[in-house]
């Protein structure tokens, strides 16, 4: 069962990474406009949403 | 989108340097609701065409609200600019404060997302311990094993209930300082319950934790609210929109004849404005030069112009129709008439009984219900005999099973669906408990003008006007802004072509009186009675203008303010739904009684000033009634607030739409019967999501009373109810084939 050593923080660790990810996309705004972001995708250039603390 | 159309004319001319904000770097900063906007290709055009300007540095639109954010150097841009250059790619771009605009509170949102993160992150993590732990009950687990675990899910857990439970924990705080209960304050216990015993249940390492079910529950509650938020915030943002678009400044002529725009928060009395043809009057004053016609439907309700001349009192909110207008203030804008208007509206406000949620009442019979149970199942399991911590394990389950998680989504779920459709349909639902009070109404009081009637005027009399003299009357009219010579070359312009027009030399229109030119050596004049030598006849609802040529008797056209085209067949509708309906009007008799016959409303009352009206809602509220008010004007503001409910078109004044639970857009008045229907279908679905919910109690606490839910059971159930309440209230968005078939063919009209 010593396995379980590794494995929890292993998972646990995961999850928070994804935890994390989505912090960050929160805080970079790409949910303020999420009909916006839908249509984006068609676009060939590179634009990034507002940050947070330039509002 | 007429009403955005109608905001952008009024405010022409106004500077929108007033709107641009300075960052932090130095940047200048321009806010603007951009009208027609809802592709890929608009965004590319209206992102491509601001950064193609010198000195942009970042503009970015959003599709979702409708609105762009400019930032750019002052120092090589001027922000008319910015507005000509959408202008010439075919947008329309009206600058706002976001300050003044933000009502809407956008951290709340943000912060029950990331609540939601953090639970959905913890549910999925100690669901998946939770799952190996109950497997290894019924097989080898050793206790070391299940005690990590156990201790690995707290560690999760309890941040997780710190965190994510706040939203929960502050709104039952508040509602228990406040001698009230509702739903947040079983939920708010059972969570907080749960995870301490559960902390107790890892500490003296015994067989069942409860922290999946305190942390799937947050997690299930969080989606609901979360949801409740955002479709109030996508109507409020929209509502905002339309208000943003109205004019706020005003042209000041300043001593030395120069003009320049300002706030109309800035107008002091004494100060002179210049009012433009076809603007708005920007506070309460008396007319220093020039003479026009002033349409005060806004604020009386009244749908015939006034003639104002120097010394005359006007007021603001007024519409100038006529030649320009140099007013000199006399009060500022917090003793105007309008400000009078919302001190009436605040009055009313008051006198409006607190309305309780279902959710809240229910959660007044549920809650002592439940902890009632729970504090009888410790005290039965003691009695029995029982050890206090197998007493308090049941009573606990009991907390936990009662599940508030399905009654905490039963409004909240219904309440989303309701309002995507209804924003569909062009409705913006704007208070939370508006679809439940709508729900509740027996009674639908409207106003006349702007709100049945279309508030601009027709020709009636068309067809008994000699052809030549309606050719001739038409094309003198064709020269004139006056709306009563709009709806006559409107009218002139529906028939078939008559021939070259006539050549008229030396036309000139005289302020309030008509419009006089020569034909052919003759005199001919366009215009009220005194003015063409007619005898004027004011028996009939409507207003007159008259032609009279040289030598010929004067001709009359007569104008009426028409119904919006579907109004007969929706207050018919409203009736056969049991409804009682009344038209509450400030213009004439006449006009009133007429307008009620035709559409077959029996009650009515004329000439109501807005403190008449709002005792006529008084009256009925007394007897018994619940009303709903649906109207437009500035006047009908303070009524819109004392009713039960009010409902408002999207091109009605700013502070009736504020005071408005629901917005309509569009021409026709059908999507009121839409709103009535989904506000009596969504309260009938309410209630059966309550129904299932007690069903469920009825089956799982026996068994917790009994002592028989383990963790699992509990997760089962819990999910299980959830998710039948919330197929429940899809059925909302069923809807039957006709309905589809008629709202296919209707023109689809776009949601701000």
């Amino acid at each position: 069962m010593s396995i379980l050593l590794f494995l929890i923080p292993a998972a646990l660790l995961l999850g928070l990474l994804g935890l994390a990810a989505f912090m960050w996309s929160l805080r970079s705004g790409q949910y303020d406009d999420l009909e916006g972001a839908a249509e984006r995708i068609l676009f060939d250039d590179e634009d990034e949403p507002e940050e947070d603390g330039k509002n | 989108m007429t009403e955005l159309a109608a905001g952008i004319r009024e405010r022409a001319g106004i500077d929108p340097d007033i709107f641009v904000r300075e960052t932090p770097e130095g940047e200048a900063r321009l806010d603007l609701v951009v009208e027609g906007m809802h592709c890929a290709g608009c965004l590319r055009k209206v992102e491509g065409a601001l950064k193609s300007l010198p000195g942009v540095e970042y503009a970015r639109a959003n599709l979702s609200t409708k609105r762009v954010a400019v930032r750019w150097q002052p120092t090589k841009l001027r922000a008319d600019a910015i507005i000509r250059a959408l202008a010439d790619t075919g947008f329309t771009a009206v600058p706002f404060d976001p300050k003044l605009l933000g009502t809407f509170d956008e951290n709340e949102g943000r912060f029950l997302l990331r609540s939601l993160g953090v639970a959905g992150f913890a549910s999925a993590n100690i669901m998946l311990i939770s799952v190996s732990v109950w497997s290894g009950l019924v097989t080898d687990m050793d206790e070391t094993t299940r005690s990590l675990f156990h201790w690995v899910s707290a560690l999760i857990a309890l941040p997780t209930v710190a965190y994510a439970g706040q939203p929960f924990f502050r709104s039952a705080l508040k509602a228990i300082r406040g001698g009230r209960m509702n739903m947040d304050v079983p939920i708010a216990l059972a969570v907080i319950l749960a995870t301490t015993m559960s902390l107790v249940q890892t500490i003296v390492n015994a067989h069942h934790v409860y922290f999946d079910a305190s942390v799937t529950l947050l997690f299930f509650l969080l989606i609901g609210r979360y949801l409740d938020v955002q479709a109030r915030a996508k109507a409020c943002s929209a509502a905002e929109n339309l208000l943003g678009l109205r004019a706020t400044a005003a042209t000041l002529i300043a001593p030395d004849g120069s003009h320049r725009s300002v706030p109309v928060e800035h107008l002091e009395p004494g100060m002179k404005v210049l009012v433009a043809s076809g603007a708005r009057i920007p506070a309460d004053g008396e007319v220093t030069s020039g003479v026009s016609e002033i349409d005060t439907s806004l604020v009386t309700g009244e749908s015939m112009p006034a003639t104002v001349k120097r010394g005359d009192d006007v007021f603001a909110g007024t519409l100038n129709l006529g030649a320009p207008l140099t007013v000199t203030v006399t009060k500022r804008d917090d003793d105007s008439l309008l400000a009078e208007i919302v001190r009436l509206m605040e009055s009313a406000e008051q006198g409006r009984a607190r309305y309780v949620r279902i959710a809240d009442r229910a959660a007044r019979f549920y809650s002592p219900a439940v902890h009632l149970m729970a504090a009888a199942t410790l005290i039965l399991w003691f009695s029995l005999g029982a050890h206090w911590e197998t007493a308090l394990t049941n009573a606990i389950a009991v907390l936990i099973i009662t599940c508030p998680c399905a009654l905490g989504l039963a409004v909240p779920v219904v309440q989303v669906v309701a309002t995507g459709r209804l924003i569909r349909q062009g409705v913006l639902v704007k208070a939370a408990d508006g679809l439940e009070r709508l729900a509740q109404v027996d009674t639908i009081v409207f106003d006349k003008t702007g709100t049945l009637t279309l508030g601009e005027p027709r020709l009636v009399n068309g067809d008994e006007i000699p052809a030549d003299a309606l050719a001739l009357g038409a094309a003198l009219a064709s020269s004139s802004r006056h709306p009563l010579s709009l709806a006559l070359a409107d009218y002139a312009r529906s028939l078939p072509a008559q021939g070259a027009a006539p050549a008229f030399t030396d036309i000139t229109e005289v302020p309030g009186m008509g419009m006089e030119a020569q034909l052919d050596g003759r005199l001919i004049r366009l215009g009220n009675a005194g003015f063409t030598g007619a005898e004027a006849n004011t028996a009939h609802g409507g207003s007159e203008i008259w032609l009279a040529q040289e030598g010929a008797a004067p001709v009359c056209f007569r104008f009426e303010d028409t119904p919006r085209p579907d109004a007969k067949k929706v207050i018919a509708a409203l009736k056969e739904r049991g409804f009682a309906i009344e038209l509450l009007s400030g213009d004439r008799e006449p006009a009133v009684r007429q307008l009620a016959d035709d559409l077959g409303i029996t009650t009515w009352h004329a000439a109501a000033r807005p403190d008449a009206k709002i005792a006529r809602l008084e009256e009925l509220a007394k007897k018994g009634h619940k009303v709903a008010m649906v109207g437009d004007g500035l006047n009908d503001a303070p009524a819109l607030r004392a009713a039960h409910v009010s409902l408002s078109p999207a091109d009605a004044a700013d502070a009736s739409q504020t005071a408005a639970d629901f917005i309509f857009q569009g021409v026709p008045l059908a999507p009121i019967v839409e709103t009535v229907d989904v506000a009596r279908k969504s309260r009938r679905l309410v209630f059966e999501n309550f129904g299932l919910a007690l069903i469920y109690n009825a089956i799982a606490v026996p068994l917790a009373v009994a002592g028989y839910v383990t963790p699992l059971i509990a997760a089962i159930a819990m999910s299980s109810s959830s998710i039948i309440v919330i197929v429940n209230s899809l059925r909302l968005n069923r809807r039957k084939k006709a309905q589809r078939d008629a709202q296919a063919s209707a023109p689809r009209h776009a949601t701000a």
